[in-house]
């Protein structure tokens, strides 16, 4: 964050500053959707409920990347043009798949709070595990906007699918309890 | 691209732009009303910095990173080195870098490089038309296509160690594409020797194709009586077709064509409109007339 400032400040950012800023916030908007889901797979094998601390913490940071990401598109590169806009939406796998996962982070941002998490009790749990979807929705989204997969994309899947198989395993092993 | 003389900086080029003009044998008057000048802003014609031309560049034998050429062909030895000239020929030839640069004087041809991913530079190549160098062979009449291939050599280039693509890197053009005045071979860039991570010692450039369809470092040029299937075509394709003629209106099926961004523009700067064939559309619309360019992508 703080070099993406500078950069921006310094111009520094090279020859397409503005597809420098918006992949910055899309990979980091990755990143902290991965540390999100390493927080329960952490609270597991380190048997401690540290971590689950920090996972609202960086689940906002998600929103908020994913937040500055869209916004850099729309208005950066696209001057708040909405008809081309639109016309990707609605047309373009990867642009469509990237709204659909920010719009399921709204609800996610929204019900954040203690408050929300007494309101909704179990139901909140329920609409949290939309963080999967959207984990997934993301991957697919850098995928598909890159010319290959190699090798970017194919790290974060690979991060994304070890980070779900956490989740299978460890259905399993307290199925078996 | 068709250039205004007053829009361009460097003062340097202005002389050899002169020859360009003439050699492209542009009418004086029809440029100064070119439509394609007017709805691109005054910005878009000037050349690209030297910087952006030699570091950011896709180069996939050296990695898929924009950065990776430049940064991973730095050592990379391209002398000796030849090109052969093979396939239906009455004669197959093989030419060294020395004897093409003595045949083939280069001249300075300032292009518009579209990249298929939306980005443009305006680039100053130093080259000779490939008529020349093809009909040194004197292809047959089975000769429909021209295939080139570009060098393999997964010691000094690192991205051939993964199967990224297909390697060696294939692509090719139509006969008479391949014959056109505007497509050339290119030797150097801003007045130098061909940098490495631009396709040292030679490559292709086909200006109202996009950037993906000039091979670099070609090494075996042949002509051939089907159409061949490049590198990007196996890759995918639905995404790539044999002609990628840069066309505003027929969208890559991932993402939009219809505007690019300039690079070493500031971060205001807005996108411009793609140019139907770049901007070489009076030159080579020609070439394609009766054909559905959606079909023929």
């Amino acid at each position: 964050m703080c070099s993406i400032v500078y950069q921006i400040f310094y111009n520094k950012l090279g020859a397409e500053p503005v597809d420098k800023i918006i992949n910055h916030f899309g990979e980091w908007t990755l990143i902290f959707i991965f540390l999100t889901l390493s927080m329960s797979p952490l609270k597991k094998i380190t048997n401690s409920t540290v971590w689950i601390k920090f996972r609202r913490m960086l689940g906002l940071f998600v929103f908020f990347y994913a937040s500055i990401h869209l916004l850099s598109y729309v208005g950066l590169d696209y001057r708040f043009d909405f008809q081309p806009i639109l016309n990707d939406v609605l047309k373009k796998k990867f642009v469509f798949i990237g709204f659909a996962a920010w719009l399921l982070l709204i609800p996610l941002a929204i019900t954040s709070s203690n408050k929300m998490m007494k309101i909704l009790k179990h139901n909140w749990k329920k609409i949290h595990r939309l963080i999967y979807v959207i984990g997934i929705f993301g991957v697919l989204h850098f995928i598909w906007l890159s010319k290959t997969i190699f090798f970017k994309p194919l790290i974060f899947l690979v991060i994304l699918i070890i980070l779900l198989l956490f989740r299978v395993s460890f259905r399993r092993s307290s199925s078996k309890v | 691209m068709k250039i205004l003389s007053s829009q361009i900086t460097p003062e340097k080029i202005y002389k050899n732009r002169r020859k360009f003009i003439k050699q492209l044998g542009l009418a004086s008057g029809a440029m100064y009303f070119s439509p394609g000048l007017i709805s691109n802003s005054k910005s878009a014609n000037n050349l690209t910095d030297y910087n952006y031309v030699t570091t950011y560049n896709n180069y996939y034998e050296f990695g898929t990173g924009k950065s990776d050429p430049a940064q991973y062909s730095k050592d990379f030895i391209s002398d000796p080195w030849s090109i052969t000239i093979d396939g239906e020929v009455d004669r197959k030839i093989t030419l060294s870098m020395d004897e093409i640069k003595k045949m083939f004087p280069s001249e300075e041809r300032i292009y518009r490089l579209r990249c298929v991913e939306g980005w443009s530079m305006v680039i100053p190549w130093m080259g000779f038309p490939l008529n020349k160098l093809l009909e040194k062979a004197n292809p047959n009449s089975k000769a429909k296509y021209v295939e080139f291939e570009s060098v393999l050599d997964p010691e000094q280039m690192r991205g051939q160690r993964y199967p990224i693509l297909d390697w060696p890197y294939k692509e090719g053009l139509r006969i008479d594409e391949a014959m056109h005045p505007l497509t050339i071979m290119v030797t150097g860039l801003y007045g130098k020797e061909l940098p490495n991570q631009n396709g040292s010692p030679i490559r292709l450039m086909v200006p109202w194709k996009y950037g993906f369809k000039s091979a670099k470092a070609i090494v075996k040029i042949s002509f051939v009586e089907k159409m061949p299937t490049s590198s990007w075509m196996k890759a995918s394709p639905r995404e790539y077709g044999f002609y990628s003629n840069v066309n505003p209106k027929v969208d890559h099926p991932r993402w939009s064509q219809a505007t690019e961004r300039v690079i070493g523009e500031g971060i205001l700067s807005p996108r411009i409109p793609t140019l139907m064939f770049n901007g070489y559309e009076e030159e080579v619309a020609h070439l394609y007339k009766d054909m559905d360019l959606r079909k023929f992508y």
